[in-house]
Formats: C-alpha cells, sequence, structure tokens
C-alpha cells in the first residue's frame, strides 16, 4: 500500500520494542493519552505520502509534553490526527489513540464529535484568525459551554464570564459582548483558550500556541496556559518549534523528524543531553548569549520530502555517524542514557561505533 | 451610522443624476419625434406648434432642468406613441414585471443557496457532480434560447403549462396580480424559471466557492475542535461568513433580473415594462424610453443602498468603525 520502502523493515517483533519500553516519566499512572504506532497516510495522483510513521508515545495527567521539529516534521499532523480534524485526504492507515484507556480512533465521526471540546480541547497558532469574526466572545463562549454541559443561557453567561476572568482578561462583563477584532492579538489568545478549556477537557493539543503572538506576550500567555493545565490537572501536549518555550514549559520532549518520532523523554536530559545525532545537531544551532561564534551551526542538507523519505533511517543522509545499517535498518526508540531514541548507536545488543571529532558532536557537548 | 447613510444617499442621488443626464441626451440623438408623430401631410406650423407643447423650443439647459424636476415627481411627459402620459403606462405595466421579477429573484435565490451549501458540503458525492455540470447549462445558455426551450418541452410537446401571457388576473385597484388565479400562477412558472436560472446558478456557482473558502478558515477548524456539531458549524459559523460577499452579488443580480425580464418579457408576450421597452424602442418613443432608463437606474441604486445597509447588520466590524461598539 505505502510506496516508502521503510514501512517493509517497520513491522514484526521490532514494534515490540517501543511497545513494551518504559518511557522516563510516563511510568506508574493511566496515561491520558495513548498513542501507538500512528501512521498518517495522503494518499495522492502520485502516490501515497506517508506523512507520519510509527509514532508512539504516552501523556500522563497534568504532564506538559513538547513535541519539536523542524516545519513539515509531522508536529501539527500528530496534533491533528490524534483530535481527527486531518485535513482530506489525509488519513490515519495504522495505529491506536487511546485516551483515558479508551480508544478512540476507531470510533465512528458522530460519536468522536462529543469528545471535542469535551475529553480533547485543541488551540491553534493564530488567535488573530481562530475565532469567527461574526459573533461576539459571548456568543462563542456559552455556545460551547452549552455543547457540552447542561446549563442554560444564563448559567452558561455566568461561565463565561467566570472563564475570561480565569484566563485574566480585565472587567469581562463589558467584553464578553465585543466582538474578536476589538481584542488584541494576546487577548484573543486569552479568548482561545477559555473556548478550549471551557468544558474542562482532561487533556489540550496547544498548536504553537505563541508562534503569532508578541514576544513580549508569548511567555504570560505560556504562564497562563501552564498554570490553568496545572490546576485543573489538563495534560498538554505543546507543538513548537521554539526549544526556548519547551525548555520553559515542557516536562518531556517528543522530537519529530520527517515524521517519525526520534528522541523522546525529560526535558532536562533531551535538552541538556541529547541522544539522537539530529537532537544534538539541533541544541547546537540554537544561539546562546554565553558563546560567541562566528556563524552559527547548521546541520548539512535538509529534511526529506515526504515522497523521497530515504531508506532506513530518515536521517543517515546528513548524520556524520551514518554507515551501512542506517541506510538499510530502520531504528525504533531504543533507551538512550535517560531518553529513549531511534539511533543504532544505542542499540542494545549491537552498539553502532560513534564517529569523533563532528561538528555537533563537539557543539553539543560544549552546552 | 448616520453620516455614512446620508453619504451614500449623496452618491446614489448623483449616479441618477448622471443617468438622467443621459436618459435626456437621448431625446437629442435619436432622431425628431415630430416628423414622426405627425407625418407627411403636416405643415411647418403644425410641427412648430408640437414642439412648443413638447417643450422642444426651449433651451437645452432649460429642457434638462424641466426633466430633472420632472423626472424627480416621477412625471416623464406623454408618450410619442400613445399620446398618454408615460407614468401612467409605466405604471400599469409594472405589477406583471415585479411579480414576475419577484418570484425568479426568490426562485434563483433560495434554490442558488440550499444548491450552493449542498454542493460545498457534499463536494464530492455524484450529486453534487451533477448539480454543478448541469449548473454550466445555466450559465452558458443565452436566455431566449432557455425560455423557446421551456417552451418547447413544456408547452409544445407535454402542453402542462401555457407558453404565452400572464393567464387571469385580479385587479386589487392599485395592483393587478396574477398571483391569486390558477392559471395567473401557471403562466408564472416558466418565464420565472427563464428568468431565473442564470441568477440561480450564478449564485449556487458563488455560494459554493465562498463556502469551501469559508469551511477551510481556521476559525471553522477551531469551531470543530471545541466540539460544535456539525450542524452548528456549517449552518451557523460558516454560512454566515459565507453571506457576506454573496449579500453584494445577489443585490446585483436583483438588478439585472428587472432589467434582463425585457427578454424573457418578449419570448413569453409578458404584458410588462420590458415589453413596453421593446414597444418604446420600436417606434422610437423618447419618453418611455427615458422613463425606463431612469426606473431601472433607480432599482439598482436603491439595491445597492440596501446591500450597503446589509453589510452594516451581518458584519460587526464595519460597524465598529461608525464609532462606538
Amino acid at each position: 500500500m505505502s510506496s516508502t520502502p521503510s514501512s517493509v523493515e517497520n513491522s514484526g517483533e521490532q514494534n515490540a520494542i517501543a511497545v513494551t519500553g518504559h518511557e522516563p516519566g510516563a511510568a506508574g499512572q493511566e496515561p491520558v493519552l495513548s498513542v501507538r504506532h500512528l501512521r498518517v497516510e495522503f494518499p495522492t495522483r502520485h502516490g501515497t505520502l506517508v506523512a507520519l510513521d510509527d509514532v508512539s508515545f504516552d501523556i500522563a495527567p497534568g504532564e506538559v509534553l513538547g513535541v519539536v521539529g523542524e516545519s513539515g516534521a509531522g508536529k501539527s499532523m500528530t496534533g491533528n490526527a490524534v483530535i481527527r480534524l486531518l485535513e482530506p485526504p489525509g488519513r490515519i492507515a495504522e495505529g491506536e489513540v487511546h485516551l483515558s484507556g479508551r480508544r478512540i480512533d476507531d470510533l465512528p465521526e458522530e460519536r468522536f464529535v462529543p469528545l471535542r471540546g469535551r475529553h480533547i480541547g485543541m488551540i491553534f497558532q493564530d488567535p488573530l484568525t481562530s475565532l469567527n469574526p461574526l459573533f461576539s466572545v459571548g456568543d462563542q463562549l456559552i455556545e460551547t459551554i452549552r455543547t457540552h454541559l447542561p446549563m442554560n443561557e444564563r448559567e452558561a453567561r455566568e461561565e463565561a464570564l467566570k472563564l475570561l476572568r480565569e484566563v485574566g482578561i480585565p472587567a469581562p462583563e463589558n467584553r464578553l459582548d465585543s466582538y474578536p477584532h476589538q481584542f488584541s492579538g494576546g487577548m484573543r489568545q486569552r479568548v482561545v483558550i477559555a473556548l478550549a478549556l471551557a468544558a474542562r477537557p482532561e487533556f489540550i493539543i496547544a498548536d504553537e500556541p505563541t508562534t503569532a503572538l508578541d514576544v513580549s506576550v508569548q511567555a504570560q500567555i505560556l504562564a497562563l496556559l501552564k498554570r490553568l493545565c496545572a490546576d485543573h490537572g489538563t495534560a498538554v501536549m505543546l507543538v513548537t518549534h521554539d526549544m526556548g518555550v519547551i525548555a520553559e514549559t515542557a516536562d518531556r520532549v517528543a522530537v519529530m523528524y520527517a515524521g517519525r518520532l526520534i528522541e523522546i523523554g525529560p526535558v532536562d536530559e533531551v535538552v541538556r543531553n541529547p541522544q539522537h545525532p539530529y537532537t544534538k545537531g539541533l541544541m547546537a544551532s540554537i544561539p546562546g548569549i554565553e558563546k560567541r561564534l562566528e556563524r552559527l551551526y547548521q546541520i548539512e542538507g535538509s529534511m526529506p520530502r515526504l515522497a523521497a523519505i530515504p531508506a532506513g533511517c530518515a536521517f543517515n543522509p546528513r548524520c556524520p555517524h551514518a554507515q551501512e545499517r542506517c541506510r538499510v535498518q530502520r531504528p525504533d526508540l531504543m533507551p538512550a542514557e535517560g531518553s529513549l531514541a531511534a539511533c543504532w548507536l544505542h542499540d542494545p545488543v549491537d552498539p553502532l561505533p560513534p564517529r569523533r571529532g563532528e561538528a555537533g558532536e563537539e557543539m553539543a557537548h560544549v552546552r | 451610522m448616520l453620516a455614512f447613510l446620508i453619504q451614500r444617499v449623496l452618491q446614489a442621488i448623483f449616479v441618477m443624476f448622471v443617468v438622467a443626464l443621459i436618459s435626456f441626451s437621448l431625446f437629442h440623438y435619436v432622431g425628431d419625434p415630430v416628423l414622426n408623430m405627425l407625418g407627411q401631410e403636416a405643415t411647418e406650423a403644425d410641427r412648430a406648434a408640437l414642439r412648443a407643447q413638447l417643450g422642444l423650443d426651449q433651451p437645452v439647459v432649460v429642457q434638462f432642468w424641466n426633466f430633472v424636476v420632472n423626472a424627480a415627481q416621477f412625471e416623464f411627459g406623454i408618450s410619442y406613441r400613445s399620446a398618454r402620459p408615460v407614468t401612467d403606462l409605466i405604471l400599469e405595466r409594472l405589477p406583471a414585471t415585479l411579480e414576475l421579477a419577484t418570484i425568479s429573484a426568490i426562485f434563483a435565490v433560495v434554490m442558488g443557496i440550499l444548491l450552493g451549501i449542498y454542493t460545498a458540503l457534499r463536494r464530492r458525492s455524484w450529486l453534487a457532480h451533477f448539480i454543478m455540470t448541469a449548473s454550466l447549462i445555466g450559465v452558458s445558455l443565452p436566455t431566449f434560447l432557455i425560455g423557446v426551450l421551456l417552451i418547447y418541452v413544456f408547452a409544445v410537446e407535454l402542453g402542462v403549462l401555457p407558453a404565452f401571457g400572464r393567464g387571469e388576473t385580479v385587479d386589487l385597484g392599485w395592483w393587478d396580480t396574477g398571483l391569486l388565479t390558477t392559471s395567473g400562477l401557471r403562466s408564472l412558472i416558466l418565464p420565472a424559471i427563464t428568468l431565473g436560472l442564470f441568477q440561480l446558478t450564478l449564485i449556487m456557482r458563488l455560494v459554493r466557492a465562498e463556502m469551501l473558502e469559508v469551511l477551510s478558515t481556521d476559525y471553522i477548524k477551531f469551531a470543530r475542535a471545541r466540539g460544535l456539531s456539525k450542524r452548528v458549524v456549517n449552518l451557523r459559523h460558516a454560512l454566515k461568513n459565507t453571506m457576506i460577499p454573496v449579500i453584494t452579488i445577489i443585490g446585483l443580480q436583483l438588478g439585472t433580473i428587472i432589467a434582463f425580464a425585457i427578454i424573457t418579457e418578449t419570448v413569453f408576450q409578458w404584458p410588462g415594462v420590458g415589453a413596453l421597452f421593446i414597444t418604446a424602442v420600436r417606434f422610437v418613443d423618447v419618453p418611455v424610453m427615458a422613463a425606463y432608463l431612469m426606473m431601472i437606474a433607480l432599482v439598482f441604486v436603491v439595491i445597492n443602498l440596501v446591500v450597503d445597509l446589509l453589510y452594516y447588520a451581518v458584519d460587526p466590524r464595519l460597524r465598529a468603525q461608525g464609532g462606538g461598539k
């Protein structure tokens, strides 16, 4: 069915490693969200594109999982697949999604709709376009509240006021009947958060919630999101390409590359001691105040297009350690120090010998 | 809001003034009506007398001024052909045209919006594909041909509907209606479809295109992500945003329905203002032509004004610019 060769090796017992492998930090509690071997395909005229391939992760109650990667790595795609808002013709081809222990990816659409907003919330990148310009903020809030909770118009209005107050909108009584264009960008994102949290979902997907905002407002919105989720025990999947946001907000980090999850672990581990060569390069390319450099470090080459993902490890053409095995066999997530990394360097049975002296390596250790 | 209204009304008056100028110039460029009216045996003195009676001996500026002042009071002089006041002629023909235009407009708008929504929401269904293909016919076939085809199928071959005329009408004193008799209603069906079909397909295609665009916006995706039902998302959130550009086009199209009624009225021998205009053109009956021109212009200007006000009602962003919350 698939046109990529990687899917051939990507079956059988190798999958078992990722399923049974305990992720640090997620152990102990039953996860709110559990994604197993998720595969998203886009059938096109020129063959099937695999946008997500064998993505597995858990999120514990109240936990913030940061998802990072370049544009097109599949970060937003993962969020959209979980809440089942993929743009057609995209579809979940394989894998399972469990919410609080209940499988949700195979529910018929009419039974999935009530989950959105009630159990899974979502916040989008651009608050300027996330609100319907023709309805007042109050209308949109009341409508959302009444969709999920058994309240009459008046009670819902009270609840809407409470929500606006909670997200820090001053004098909400006066703002409830205002239209979105009468709010600033930061205020609109607060409204969006209020809408997403209106029915107190246990899990929320925040898709680059601060990217479109002024830097000075970003920190406020992140702090707000973090506080609200901590108060209500809401788990968060925070999609971003900003490592600063991750370091600030997330408990664990998942790094994505070419539609695959290549490293996942506690935020401190992944940021300070990255295990996958790609993550090392990613961390090394972040500018810092303390190090003065002529040029910023960059990883040679660029991420492959979905139509041309190489066989074996997707990163092998750019990897300083790549060897024959990397070009043939695709690595699954394997325990690596405090994290899990999808790299043959960490093969518990037969680890690949790393090559020394590569720039990314050096830089990463300097940090 | 008031300033906006005043500004729009002033603009409308200006447009009407320009149209009046064009209508008036008709009197001077389509030949000498006096020659047509009196025939060949008239003497020079007869002609001068008629010229004076019609006010054609006065300076052009004075004539124009008189024309504008009279037009403002719906006074367009005497028809050269029937020697009756033009206003009376138009008023007695107007109900037929307005009933035809209103029914076909309702047909076009209601069906256009419904089909537009359907084809946007069920984009991939075979019925939507069929409707879209069929709509090409409505867009590309000329009105008179559609009329003739409908007459051929429903009047000649099947013999179920009348081919021409208005059927029986009921005189309400000030309004002569065909809507109250069965034969009047039956007579209305074919001309109304003929007149409305082009508008229907246009509105449908526009609604579909706008709706598809709105459905791909972030706020629709966010509305879905909040768990709102499909119905609420499609028919409340998406439709309202779709209607903003659609209102403009519908408004303009309503004007063209009245203007294009000429062709349909000719095909179906419908006793309306359009047919009156065609006769007037044939006989160089300039006052009737000028009055018709002014009437159509007025219809367009009024509709545009209403459309602008509707924007205000639909889009809160415009309200805010006008001052106040």
